[in-house]
């Protein structure tokens, strides 16, 4: 399988602290890839990286061999690398359909429309709908956003970054938070995702990670530490002794 | 997965509500053209009210649908005051509405310039950068003096007739008229704009940046954007009080004119466009009416009711209203009973 996305030496220093030290990753297309590490390992500051809100100190980030490391987040988005939230970054004050209807309209390049009237194309409307329906939205699409129940922004959480027909999902614990009885709605979402869709998974539940990555990197003081299939991942004694622990052994 | 025709119905429904005219809406623009017949004598104040509504409508762009707080709106209503008063004192553009659009013009061309010390930082930041460039611009207009005509304003100014054909009059008739339907055009369009998929991107901006780049907007464009046609609606504002009084001062820069505008909107309300117009009525009847009962000391009364309205919360009073406001739902002939009201509660 080609590589969708590749770090080449990521590092971000800030003062006194290195979050990403030296990451070189590569992550084939339609992946199922997951990154682990204890608190503090940096999982969230590759994130950032990767998706522009940080600015890297020194290496590279390459799509389809393409270097994005100088693109504006907005710009990476619209080439296909977007992202959720491990706390919910939504609109409290719009509708599901508003959230969706926008993020559907601004991959089209019509968000600067400015004298059509929302909800005037018959076939975004369709495709948001979809969506919603697909993640168990369709019944809360004119609640505002604020009052929904938190599985229920979860999904949306996730609903929002499919409207955007992402190459790249960077999936940041997206099972966060949840309550046990609407857990199942999430990582029935996150298990459906289309198989074209390369997906890198943040995930501190190790059930989780274990039924759904086919590749794990683990990430430790922010240098990659172990990369390899769920088997290998397991089986290593120095994860094991750095990490995971017990928890291991029962997966 | 096709999804299902009712949904996608209730959907199409649901949209298409949120951009219909509500029957209040219509009431108050009947209620505005109305005035020019039923109140013939209280058309100088209508007058100052269309322009300050106009004027509060522009910050209620920025303010209400983008979250970019002002104290330095005058800036851009200082801008096109002068010019407007400038193009016809040098008969440069005699016309009165095509020296209004020239003066709305200028006035976006340096909203666009001063935008992009807006797009960084805190909201007290940005109160400090529009606070500072509003007295920037009046320190300017107070140092070329062989321009502005300095601190005694520029006098002499004659406001050509309105397509050569509808003369100022010292009654206000003309002025109220020609104000309401400039008032009435540029609202139609700032209507049309914040229903609009750039409108919701707006509020979307506004709600959450960080997600909004995260879904491919480029936020400090669509900033820049409404900042600079906000800064064009002052403009055209600010133009048309000095057409409808033939003066232009330093006192169109003034603090005192940003903050007044800040406490127009508090009362009307933000982000649904008649805030700004209602707190206009509001603002410039009560002030004429205190000025009239205690002319030295009405401030101290319109101090006394920002005070109120903030310490009792507009929550608090949109509840006491609640009834008025289902009675106004029952009015909507076309609105199904079931389905919430899209502005509801924004």
């Amino acid at each position: 399988m080609p590589v969708v996305l590749e770090t080449i030496g990521l590092t971000k220093r800030f003062t006194g602290l290195v979050a990403s030290n030296d990451v070189s990753l590569r992550i084939e297309k339609g992946a199922r890839h997951a990154l682990i590490g204890p608190n503090g390992a940096g999982k969230t500051t590759l994130i950032n990286l990767l998706t522009g809100v940080l600015r890297p100190t020194a290496g590279r980030i390459l799509l389809d061999g393409g270097d994005i490391g100088n693109l504006a987040t907005y710009k990476r988005v619209q080439l296909g690398i977007v992202r959720t939230f491990q706390i919910n970054q939504l609109f409290g004050d719009l509708t599901p359909l508003e959230t969706i209807g926008l993020a559907v309209s601004e991959r089209r390049g019509q968000g600067r429309d400015w004298w059509r009237v929302v909800g005037s194309r018959s076939d975004l409307i369709t495709e948001a709908v979809e969506i919603m329906e697909r993640f168990h939205l369709a019944d809360v699409m004119h609640e505002r956003t604020a009052v929904l129940p938190y599985g229920k922004q979860r999904l949306l959480e996730i609903a929002v970054a499919i409207a955007c027909r992402p190459r790249v999902l960077l999936l940041d614990e997206p099972a966060a938070g949840v309550p046990e009885n609407e857990r199942h709605e999430i990582l029935a979402a996150v298990a459906a995702l289309p198989d074209d869709v390369t997906v890198l998974l943040i995930e501190h539940d190790m059930d989780i990670v274990f039924s759904f990555a086919d590749r794990i990197s683990v990430l430790v003081n922010g240098a990659l530490f172990v990369e390899g299939t769920p088997n290998e991942v397991a089986r290593d004694a120095r994860v094991k002794a750095v990490y995971l622990g017990e928890e291991m052994v029962d997966a | 997965m096709i999804p299902s025709p009712a949904a996608i119905r209730a959907a199409t429904d649901w949209l298409a509500a949120r951009a219909r005219w509500h029957p209040l809406e219509v009431l108050f623009w009947i209620a505005a053209f109305a005035a020019i017949y039923l109140l013939p004598g209280r058309h100088l104040i209508m007058t100052e009210v269309a322009w300050l509504g106009l004027f509060a409508l522009s910050l209620d762009l920025i303010l209400g649908y983008a979250g970019i707080i002002s104290l330095g709106h005058a800036a851009f209503f200082g801008i096109g005051a002068y010019a407007a008063a400038l193009l016809a004192k040098h008969e440069i553009i005699g016309e009165p509405v095509l020296a209004l659009l020239c003066a709305g013009a200028l006035a976006a061309v340096v909203g666009f310039l001063t935008s992009f010390l807006v797009l960084r930082g805190s909201d007290l930041t940005r109160l400090m950068v529009t606070l500072g460039v509003a007295l920037l611009l009046r320190e300017v207009a107070n140092r070329n003096g062989w321009l502005t005509g300095g601190a005694d304003g520029l006098q002499g100014v004659t406001i050509k007739p309105i397509f050569g054909m509808f003369r100022f009059d010292m009654f206000g008739h003309t002025g109220y008229i020609y104000c309401l339907i400039v008032l009435f055009i540029f609202f139609l369009i700032a209507r049309r704009l914040v229903n609009s998929p750039f409108g919701l991107s707006l509020l979307s901006v506004k709600g959450n940046p960080l997600r909004s780049s995260a879904i491919g907007i480029s936020v400090d464009a669509r900033l820049i954007a409404i900042y600079t046609v906000a800064a064009g609606y002052a403009g055209v504002a600010g133009a048309l009080l000095a057409q409808t009084t033939a003066f232009a001062s330093l006192e169109v820069f003034s603090f005192d004119r940003s903050a007044d505008l800040l406490l127009v909107l508090i009362l009307g309300g933000t982000g649904y466009l008649y805030g700004g117009l209602i707190g206009a009525v509001i603002f410039k009847f009560m002030q004429d009416f205190l000025s009239s009962l205690t002319p030295q000391y009405w401030p101290f009364w319109i101090g006394l009711v920002l005070v109120v309205l903030v310490l009792v919360g507009r929550e608090r009073m949109t509840n006491w209203t609640a009834p008025i406001r289902r009675a106004a739902a029952r009015l909507d002939w076309r609105s199904f009973a079931s389905s919430p009201s899209p502005t509801e509660g924004r």
